[in-house]
């Protein structure tokens, strides 16, 4: 049925038309809403046959989940940020022991300093974990990927992050098709899974295991990895046959048939993106942008040939190593630089930093001229940073202060009033 | 594309009135985006609310800056830094306050809009009349329905029907439509005087 609702609650009724037998979650802004629809449908009674577990933690959250899991039912979670750090142990855990649990990521920073606000960080901080990572683009996207998640996550016994922006997506309210009970069970058979603990049949999962074989067991994760980027395009070919729409995949490319510059990205800044490429192309601008949904494993052959043709490639994230260079901008940097094709990060979005349309086009014509540099920050206010070096310069062991920085940026605002 | 800015306070329902002017546009048939302004919100601090609406698909996140329409849900923000921002040339502007433009003295403001794009609206009286409550998010909507013609009242009161129930529900509708049909009249009779003024017969 097409609904206009928020996004979180449209992922709330997806989850439940997925019929989990287990929700163990903690609130975290901007998870939160989420969580409250799951447990609202549980508590109501649409969602049948499935226990509500409150917890003290995220830590908690994801043990009970591998917990539910490894007995056998479907077990699904959410969190954001500090969240998934807390949980980050067990999270590593539910990859090793190949439990397909489901979790959303309503994606927001990572403090210090303290920000509720959205940026990849979190999801970026786990994607060595083991987990395969989906990123939505759209409240639709965020919808039909969870569905795609669970039967990924159950035929292969890996779990599966599902990502989505937090407050962009999960507060937006807009347009979704929410499928049908019918449509659903169709595309998502029962949970039959691969490993139970069950005390009529006792078995150990979770075994220690040394050197002697601890390579091959990584090896073989490796290989469900990679199992994986056959599997994905195949679902969603068969997800569009039973819901009767495109949705999740490996890459998606939009108007990047002879683009000479390709815009990289995940999540929901893609459509702006769309916008900005349409105003371009307007003005003659051979542009384009690919979108990774898939972005652990890393789709390294469709991104290599929806990238064959680019002179050059602007990768937008909204993520950054610190020490070293962007996340997305180094991998995607990785498999183009030794065909020649010049490769440009722009890290944007920090924190819930709006990314403007105008700023967008403005780096992009930058590239396009060859002005960019190589790793840039969008709309970094270099006076405000200037500033603090130069203090910090005049005191060798003066630290950057947040605080100062904070009161220097207000100082800024109040002078332009 | 229609983009509207609402201003107002925590507990004012800001955020609501944004989801509720989304539905009411999907309700029209038409492609809308409502989203807040993602802050910490607390009761009394200034809040913004944002919704799109289109004939096509919405793709872009990026803020509102150059809004078609403002709502100010509480007329104390009015001197607020930059609450005016962006304001398109033939935006519009509505006011929930039982004062004229003049007394608030936005004239400065909005004297570039044209004639019948600014408007006052006693909301929260409006809202104690029929709710008994100082909420004057979705009474605004009616208002707005009938100043910038973005939203039908038929498809602003589904909306409220689907959002409320019991004696709220009954209230909001009651009240949404009589916003409607005073702002309405507010406008009929502004043309009438405009008509007369420059001579035209009346109609």
């Amino acid at each position: 049925m097409l609904r206009q609702i928020e996004g979180s609650r449209a992922v709330g009724e997806s989850v439940a038309l997925c019929r989990p037998r287990v929700v163990c979650a903690y609130p975290i802004s901007p998870q939160t809403h989420i969580i409250e629809g799951v447990g609202a449908l549980v508590k109501s009674g649409r969602l049948r046959s499935c226990e509500f577990i409150n917890v003290e933690s995220e830590f908690a959250a994801m043990s009970v989940s591998i917990g539910a899991s490894a007995a056998g039912v479907r077990a699904y979670t959410a969190t954001s940020s500090q969240g998934l750090l807390y949980m980050a142990e067990a999270v590593f855990n539910a990859s090793g022991l190949g439990l397909p649990i489901v979790m959303t990521v309503a994606n927001r920073a990572v403090g210090a300093p303290i920000n509720i606000w959205n940026d990849h960080s979190d999801a970026m901080a786990l994607r060595d974990s083991g987990w395969i990572q989906l990123f939505a683009e759209t409240n639709q996207e965020a919808v039909d990927l969870h569905i795609q998640a669970f039967r990924l996550a159950e035929e292969l016994s890996a779990p599966v992050m599902v990502c989505m922006d937090g407050f962009i997506l999960t507060h937006a309210v807009e347009r979704v098709e929410i499928p049908t009970q019918e449509q659903v069970d169709r595309f998502l058979p029962p949970f039959a899974p691969q490993q139970v603990l069950d005390p009529a049949a006792p078995v150990s999962i979770g075994a220690m295991v040394g050197p002697e074989a601890f390579t091959e067991v990584r090896y073989l994760a490796q290989a469900r990895q990679l199992e994986a980027l056959d599997r994905i395009p195949e679902l969603a070919s068969e997800f569009e046959r039973v819901l009767g729409r495109p949705s999740g995949g490996l890459v998606s490319a939009y108007r990047n048939e002879d683009a000479e510059t390709t815009v990289v990205a995940l999540g929901s800044i893609v459509g702006t993106i769309k916008d900005v490429v349409d105003q371009m192309r307007e003005q003659g601008t051979k542009i384009g942008v690919v979108s990774l949904t898939t972005f652990r494993p890393y789709p390294e052959q469709a991104l290599a040939e929806a990238l064959e043709d680019a002179h050059r490639v602007v990768v937008v994230e909204k993520a950054f190593a610190i020490g070293g260079r962007g996340i997305l901008g180094a991998d995607v940097d990785a498999l183009v630089s030794d065909r020649g094709t010049r490769t440009y990060t722009v890290v944007a979005g920090l924190g819930g930093r709006a990314i403007t349309e105008a700023a967008l086009r403005r780096v992009f014509g930058e590239a396009i001229r060859g002005e960019l540099d190589r790793v840039s920050f969008l709309d970094l206010d270099r006076g405000v940073v200037d500033r603090e070096l130069a203090r910090m310069a005049q005191d060798p062991r003066t630290a950057p202060s947040v605080e100062r920085v904070l009161r220097d940026v207000r100082e800024s605002a109040a002078r332009i009033v | 594309m229609f983009q509207v800015r609402i201003h107002g306070r925590g507990g004012q329902g800001v955020v609501t009135a944004a989801e509720l002017l989304a539905v009411a546009a999907f309700n029209d048939g038409r492609h809308a985006q409502a989203f807040p302004s993602f802050g910490s919100e607390r009761t009394g601090a200034p809040v913004v609310s944002f919704c799109r609406i289109s004939e096509r698909e919405i793709r872009t996140r990026s803020p509102i800056d150059e809004p078609d329409a403002l709502v100010i849900q509480d007329a104390t923000l009015l001197h607020q830094v930059g609450l005016f921002s962006g304001l398109r040339p033939q935006g519009y502007v509505l006011v929930n306050t039982k004062k004229s433009l003049a007394e608030i003295g936005v004239a400065g403001f909005v004297a570039e809009l044209p004639k019948g794009h600014v408007l006052t609206l006693r909301a929260t009286e409006i809202a104690l009349q029929h709710l008994g409550r100082p909420l004057p998010n979705a009474v605004l909507l009616g208002g707005f329905a009938a100043l910038t013609g973005a939203v039908s009242l038929a498809a602003v009161v589904t909306a409220i029907e689907d959002r409320f129930s019991g004696p709220m529900r009954e209230g909001n509708v009651t009240a949404v439509t009589e916003a409607f049909n005073q702002t309405r009249a507010e406008l009929e009779g502004a043309a009438t005087l405009e008509r007369r003024s420059v001579g035209a017969a009346p109609d």
